[in-house]
């Protein structure tokens, strides 16, 4: 009886759960590693996979879970404000590179939403879900405020930012070896606008240029997309 | 290290705080970069160091260690979603067929704007 007491109460505990975090992500980036860091093997896809497999076998529901994980989600506020280093080591570059940057802004967001659009109605999607994936490539907290302010579902619109950022991630690096293309940061530029957050951490792990120009994308395509959608979304969506 | 993290959380507040105050649109975190990069332009003037200094301070290996490890802070917010899979079993096919489609052009898209322009004003390819 004491062992199962005592997951009882581990399992209520912050620590438990930010420990398992921590290690479902150790264990995601060994895996990468192993598999020689090929895009194909996210380790932000395997790490939400093991947790998530946590949760279930033990019943847990994700307040619980994130009780504990909230620690590191909240690094995401002063991981924002340390791109500040990165892009003041790169300003030169960046202030040089102002056009490319402002021409991609623009083709970049109306693509994704067009493109997504188009296909998801050929394929027969309602208004509902239409409305719930066009702000699939900007940062999910944006995205979710701009379904829910359209008549989506946020949580459709959370599952589909995540997805798009891993897929992106996975795609980037052979998309643009297959192209040529070696100007890193137009590879960045283009993750991070495609994929925010998720993609940017992937041009981190490839190339620090790659993670200025991907960061700025992002930060960027979170203005432009929510202005682009209510005026898309008349001749997109029906 | 926690001179470092000091920084990052007290541009973060400083940032939190004037968007909040101010009623701003952009969030926080993002006010606080802002201020990081002008307060780092400013404390050159006032006292030169260069890109290696930078790079070895420990504000620089705080941000380095932080965006290293990017990937684990979406694992939280990721996890979330895993119990609204079954979301997706509604319009399954036509959501995984726009997010891939979309996301395979949007790359290409975005990559081929960039580079069209540059090479339109002339700037030389760097690598």
């Amino acid at each position: 009886m004491i062992p199962f007491r005592l997951w009882v109460y581990l399992q209520t505990t912050p620590l438990f759960w930010l420990t398992a975090t921590l290690a479902a992500y150790i264990v995601a980036d060994r895996i990468a590693a192993a598999a020689g860091r090929h895009p194909v093997v996210n380790p932000v896809a395997i790490a939400i996979a093991l947790v998530g497999a946590l949760l279930m076998l033990t019943g847990t529901d994700y307040q619980t879970y994130f009780n504990g994980a909230q620690f590191v989600h909240f690094l995401l506020g002063p991981a924002t404000v340390a791109l500040a280093v990165p892009l003041y080591r790169n300003l030169e570059l960046v202030s040089r590179n102002l056009l490319p940057m402002a021409a991609a802004l623009a083709v970049g967001a109306v693509t994704a939403i067009v493109s997504a659009l188009v296909v998801a109605r050929a394929l027969g999607a309602p208004r509902a879900v239409l409305v719930s994936l066009a702000p699939k490539s900007v940062t999910a907290g944006v995205a979710m405020a701009v379904s829910e302010t359209l008549g989506g579902a946020p949580p459709l619109t959370a599952v589909l930012v995540i997805a798009t950022g891993i897929l992106g991630a996975i795609m980037v690096t052979p998309l643009m070896n297959a192209l040529k293309i070696r100007d890193y940061a137009a590879r960045g530029f283009a993750v991070g606008l495609a994929s925010h957050g998720i993609g940017t951490a992937r041009a981190f792990a490839v190339d620090p240029v790659a993670g200025v120009f991907a960061g700025i994308a992002m930060g960027l395509n979170a203005v432009v997309t929510p202005a682009l959608i209510p005026v898309l979304l008349p001749w997109l969506a029906g | 290290m926690i001179r470092g993290v000091f920084l990052l959380l007290f541009f973060q507040l400083a940032g939190e705080i004037l968007a909040r105050g101010l009623s701003l649109p952009a969030p926080g975190p993002v006010v606080g970069l802002g201020l990081l990069v002008a307060a780092m332009a400013g404390w050159r003037a006032f006292r030169p160091f260069d890109d290696e200094e930078l790079a070895s301070s420990e504000l620089g290996r705080a941000a380095a260690g932080m965006l290293a490890n990017l990937s684990l802070l979406f694992v939280p917010a990721g996890v979330g979603v895993v119990q609204y899979l079954g979301l997706l079993r509604a319009e399954g096919v036509a959501l995984a067929a726009a997010l891939i489609v979309s996301t395979f052009v949007t790359l290409i898209a975005t990559v081929g704007a960039f580079l069209a322009v540059k090479r339109l004003i002339g700037l030389r390819r760097e690598v």
